[in-house]
Parts: structure tokens; C-alpha cells; sequence
């Protein structure tokens, strides 16, 4: 099991994506092609380091989802590496079944990702089997993890996914995440489809079973009061690139890309003297087929110079404290905001 | 409460509680429908006539007489009446069930074999496998079924195999369409992805997760194709494409009584009449258990 040890120590960040796109091609046309191209997800950059939780989020449509199912290649990239613990995946560095054996994923839509023909137990012992855990075993481990998930084995191995309610299977679906024992899980909107009282049951569920187990969470997101509770880091996402990336509180009380202030603005207050009528953000995000030139947050932008139509900011680097993708906040950009080049370097 | 308690890890999972699988549902259900279980008692009886009509049979069926030929229904001896060689009519109709029975379901079970593994195929490797098999499929459709199976049955020479294997590749197409759909469907369902997740090889995740969830319809339609098939089947031998006298065969004894057909018009329907009841069965049965199916739960 040498394969899945820690490698570089906890310094060496766990997953490092460089330059990470996907393009999907439009069919149309005579022979399915010159329809354009779907720019979903364009040259991201991060990292996640050992032990953190990282939260992402951003409107739908602005490539979350395309970046978990890359991350978990499930979908190869057009372009762009995932280096596990200092490993490329899928070269001979790292086998996929090797990297599969230490990521895991849970998905949206608890029923769809569970198979209705196989009883719990089976579907949880399903990855074991893969890795050549023999069946008895696999079925004892299913059943701790049932266990260990709040589900009693003797009530509900046996079971049918139709037979549980949402949070259920939910749970379900974290066990079988962590039947491999992986080291880094990315949870795709995992409490979303939950309602209050039951997502709050799964977040502290899913916060025990990391301290337990040592894991490392890339937590989607749309709802920014979860990813604020669970992440220690947050990137925003917007339309297929990273608009910033930082500490969470940081990011949240001193947000830097005005795309993240809009964000923040729009959660709704508790407090309705803090309430605001007015709609944070004007329109839809722009067609990932022909994202606007220059900036792409600039036709929503409330301060939105000449400039941002012309010129794309520097996109974050992967190791940064906390950066924007922002003209204003860079130096010498030409915008009116933005501090002067500075001449001492 | 103190039942909620989670105990403490069971190695051996005996006193599981366990719920009926899903076939077991599918069948509560079908038993639920009338329809359904009258379709499937025909069905088992007409199973029974195949397996044991030669048993059965009051008379042999082979036997003629040419004093008693074209007798009504309703004869002394002969309860359904005499063929144009008068031959018992009630011995040809039990024994011809085999043979008939045999040409009509054979087809559509070698078709569910092969068109399943192609449609499955198909559907799973998407991309230029999936362009490339389905367009050759799309040839052998785009002719209409009965004359694909003269056209085929013409060429490869009249005979019981001949039509047999004719009758699959008409329906080979058919069934590895409906599969290769279901099994694209399946194939974007998030638990394949989940498995493939787990670093699942193609072949694994195509017999645990897919087969379970993509056989039934394909069952399903394949039963379908049982009533059209024997209806094909009757048509080859009834054109002289497939059984040949004196063996009993619903189809063909259609074709020799139709020159009876003015004389005794209810003795020449016979053989219609079984074919009809038999398709008729077939289609009700695979239409209960489509509805049995297709409930979610």
C-alpha cells in the first residue's frame, strides 16, 4: 500500500491543477462541426493542500461541475495537468486506478448516483471489489461504514437506494465515497438537494468523518453561507476561469474581484435593516460559446473601465494568499482604480 | 429508543433485514394485473401444448383419409373438423404448436442475444464504435421487416433453419437499437460515473451496473417481437419458405386449407385463430410487464 502513503509531507499540496481547460465541441452544421466551441472550463490553476477543505463557488454554468468531473477524470481535458501528491495522473507516474483508489467523489443527485438494482451494501462494497478486496471483506467494511455514517447495518444493507430518503441515501453515498479510504473527496454540490435541518445533519457528518479519517475536501457550491462554515479556503468561479481565490474569511469580509462582492451581496441578510432591494447583479453570465473579449465579468461590472474590454487580467496563480483576477487590482493595468506601475522593481 | 443505537461493526452480515429485489416487486405487480396473468395463462398453456402436444393429441396428426376429408367442426371423432387431406384437425392445431412456437420464439431469442450485445456495445463505447455499428444496423432497417425476411429466406433457400436465421437478422437491428439507446442512457446516469469513479474497468461497470438496468427494456421489447415474429414465421411457411408438408405448422396449414376456404371457411380459419390467440397473448403479457416495470419504485 506504499502507492497510497503521503509522499511529499504536508507541505506539498495534495492536488495541483495547472492550466486546466475543457472545450467542448458544438455539433451543427453538415458534418458536425464549425458550431463553436463550448469554453467550460479555460486554463483554471490551483491547489489543494493536505488536510484543508476548499471551497468553490460561483453561479451555475460557471464551470464547477466541469472542473469536479475533470478533477476526477471522469472527462479528459482539452488541455492542462492534475499532479496528485507531486504524481501526473494518468501517466505512468500515476495510474487512474491508483488515483481513484485515494479521490473520491459524491454527487448532486443522491438517487441518480446510486444504482436502484443494487442493495446498499453491494454498492458500497462495489470499489473495494474493484481493488481486489475480497467480497466478505468488502461487505464487513461497507457495513462499519454504514455504521460510522449514522445508518444501522442490520436496517439498511439490505436495502434499495428507492427505499431511503434523500439524506439517507446521501449518507449512503459518503460511505461509498470512503469505501476506497481515499485521501482528497470532492463533494459536487453534495448537500444541495438537501433540505436545511438534513444538509446540516450531512455538513457535520461530513466534518466528523474528516478529522476521523484525515481527509482533504474540494467542497462546489453555490450556497456561500455553506462554503463559508466548512472551507478553510475559497475559490470563485466565473465562466470557466478563477475570478479569486483566497482565505475564507479573508474572502469573505475583504473580497477583492468585484464579481466575489456582487456574490457576497446577494446572500440575503438575517438582519432587515441590512436587506437591500436591489438586485446585486444585472443579467444572466454571458454564452460560455463566445465569452466577451477582454475581462469576461466586464459587461456586468460595476466598475467596468475601457480598458476591461480590451485587456484580460493576469489570470491567479495556483500558490497565492489571496489574489483576483482583476484589472483594478493590478498594478499598471491602465485602470482608473488600479495602483500605478511600480517603478522600484 | 434504545433501538437507533449503531452497534458495534458486524462482520458477518446474517441478520441483515433484506428487502424484495427488484424482480420480486416487477412480479407482485404483474400479478396485480388481470390482464396480464389471463395473457400469461394462455401463454403457459399454449408452452404446455409445445412441449407436450404430441401427448396430448387425440389423434396422429400425420394420419390422412380421403374418405373423411373437409369435415365441419363438430364431427363425430373429429371435434374441430378435417383438413383438404383429412387429417384431424385438433391433433395438427396441439401438435403444429411446437413447431410454430418454436419458429416464432427461437429468432426473437437469438436476436435478444446478439442484438443486446451489439446495442450494448454500441451504446456503452459511444464515439466512431458507436457511428460505425449503428449505421451499418440502420441499412438492414431501412427495410421494412417482412420483406427483409422473404428477401433473406429467397436467397439463403427454403427450410426451418433458413428461416430461422433470416428471422434473426430482422430483428438483430431491431433489438440492438432499443439497446444501444437504453444502454447511452444508462451509460450517463451518475452511478456509471460513480463507478467509473472507482476506477472500475469498462467490462465491470457494464456487468454490475449496466446489464441490471438495461436488460429489462430490452427483454421488454424483445417479447414484443414475439407476436410479430410468429405472424413472419406462419408468412415464410405459408409462402413455401419454411416448414415443409406434412409437418403441422399453424402458417403453413393456413396455406394449404386456404383453398378450402369457401367449403369449410371456419375449419380453414383454425390455424389463423391460434396464431392470432397466440400473438395476441404474447403482446398483452409484454405489455403487462412493461407496466410492472416500468413503475420506479
Amino acid at each position: 500500500m506504499s502507492d497510497i502513503d503521503d509522499r511529499g509531507g504536508p507541505a506539498q499540496p495534495l492536488l495541483t491543477i495547472r492550466g486546466l481547460t475543457k472545450h467542448f465541441a458544438l455539433k451543427g452544421g453538415l458534418f458536425g462541426q464549425g458550431a463553436g466551441t463550448v469554453r467550460a472550463v479555460d486554463g483554471v490553476d490551483f491547489s489543494v493542500m493536505k488536510g484543508e477543505t476548499l471551497g468553490v463557488v460561483g453561479e451555475s454554468g460557471c464551470g464547477k461541475s466541469t472542473t469536479a468531473r475533470l478533477l476526477m477524470q471522469l472527462i479528459t481535458p482539452s488541455a492542462g495537468e492534475v499532479v496528485f501528491d507531486g504524481r501526473t495522473v494518468g501517466g505512468r507516474e500515476l495510474s487512474l486506478k491508483d488515483f481513484h483508489r485515494q479521490v473520491q467523489m459524491v454527487f448532486q443527485d443522491s438517487y441518480a448516483s446510486l444504482n436502484p438494482r443494487l442493495t446498499i451494501e453491494d454498492s458500497i462494497a462495489f470499489g473495494p471489489m474493484v481493488h481486489g478486496v475480497p467480497r466478505r471483506e468488502a461487505l464487513g467494511r461497507a457495513h462499519d461504514l454504514l455504521a460510522r455514517v449514522g445508518l444501522a447495518p442490520a436496517r439498511f444493507a439490505g436495502r434499495y437506494p428507492h427505499e431511503l430518503s434523500g439524506g439517507q441515501r446521501q449518507r449512503i453515498n459518503i460511505a461509498r465515497a470512503l469505501a476506497l479510504q481515499p485521501r482528497l473527496v470532492i463533494l459536487d454540490e453534495a448537500v444541495s438537494a438537501l433540505d436545511k435541518s438534513v444538509e446540516a445533519q450531512v455538513l457535520n457528518l461530513l466534518m466528523d468523518l474528516k478529522a476521523e479519517f484525515g481527509l482533504t475536501y474540494v467542497f462546489i457550491s453555490h450556497d456561500l453561507q455553506v462554503v463559508r462554515y466548512l472551507s478553510d479556503r475559497v475559490m470563485v468561479m466565473y465562466l470557466g476561469q478563477v475570478a479569486e481565490l483566497g482565505p475564507a474569511e479573508a474572502l469573505f469580509t475583504d473580497p477583492l474581484h468585484p464579481y466575489t462582492k456582487a456574490l457576497l451581496s446577494s446572500m440575503p441578510a438575517i438582519d432587515p435593516d441590512h436587506r437591500t432591494e436591489q438586485a446585486p447583479l444585472a443579467g444572466d453570465p454571458p454564452n460560455p460559446i463566445n465569452p466577451p473579449p477582454g475581462c469576461r465579468f466586464h459587461p456586468r461590472c460595476a466598475l467596468a473601465a475601457p480598458v476591461c474590454s480590451q485587456r484580460a487580467p493576469q489570470p491567479v496563480p495556483a500558490r497565492t494568499l489571496h489574489a483576483a483576477a482583476c484589472l483594478v487590482h493590478e498594478p499598471g493595468s491602465g485602470h482608473p482604480m488600479a495602483a500605478p506601475q511600480s517603478r522600484a522593481a | 429508543m434504545n433501538s437507533i443505537t449503531i452497534e458495534s461493526p458486524s462482520k458477518v452480515p446474517a441478520e441483515a433485514q433484506r428487502s424484495p429485489g427488484y424482480w420480486a416487486n416487477v412480479l407482485s405487480r404483474l400479478r396485480a394485473d388481470k390482464v396480464a396473468v389471463g395473457a400469461g395463462i394462455v401463454v403457459l398453456l399454449l408452452l404446455g401444448l409445445a412441449l407436450f402436444g404430441p401427448w396430448i393429441a387425440p389423434a396422429d396428426p400425420y394420419q390422412s383419409s380421403m374418405l373423411s376429408r373437409l369435415k365441419p367442426i363438430g364431427t363425430d371423432g373429429y371435434p374441430l373438423g378435417t383438413d383438404e387431406l383429412g387429417r384431424d384437425m385438433l391433433s395438427r392445431l396441439i401438435v403444429g404448436a411446437r413447431l410454430s412456437l418454436f419458429m416464432g420464439l427461437t429468432p426473437v431469442l437469438c436476436a435478444f442475444v446478439i442484438g443486446s450485445a451489439i446495442g450494448i456495445l454500441a451504446g456503452y463505447a459511444g464515439g466512431w464504435v458507436n457511428t460505425a455499428i449503428m449505421r451499418t444496423i440502420d441499412v438492414f432497417y431501412a427495410f421494412p421487416s417482412v420483406l427483409l425476411a422473404i428477401a433473406l429466406s429467397g436467397a439463403l433457400g427454403a427450410g426451418i433453419f433458413n428461416s430461422l436465421l433470416s428471422l434473426t437478422i430482422v430483428f438483430v437491428p431491431q433489438i440492438a437499437r432499443v439497446a444501444e439507446a437504453v444502454t447511452a442512457q444508462a451509460k450517463g446516469r451518475d452511478y456509471v460515473e460513480a463507478a467509473r469513479a472507482s476506477g472500475a474497468n469498462a467490462f465491470t461497470i457494464v456487468r454490475v451496473h449496466v446489464l441490471g438496468n438495461v436488460l429489462g427494456p430490452i427483454f421488454v421489447y424483445a417479447t414484443s417481437l414475439i407476436a410479430v415474429s410468429l405472424i413472419l414465421a406462419s408468412g415464410l411457411s405459408f409462402l413455401g419458405l419454411g416448414v415443409k408438408p406434412p409437418e403441422p405448422e399453424w402458417g403453413l396449414m393456413l396455406n394449404t386449407l386456404r383453398t378450402a376456404i369457401y367449403v369449410q371457411p371456419w375449419v380453414a380459419a383454425l390455424p389463423g385463430a391460434m396464431i392470432f390467440i397466440t400473438s395476441i397473448a404474447f403482446n398483452l403479457l409484454s405489455d403487462g410487464l412493461r407496466s410492472a416495470m416500468d413503475n420506479k419504485a
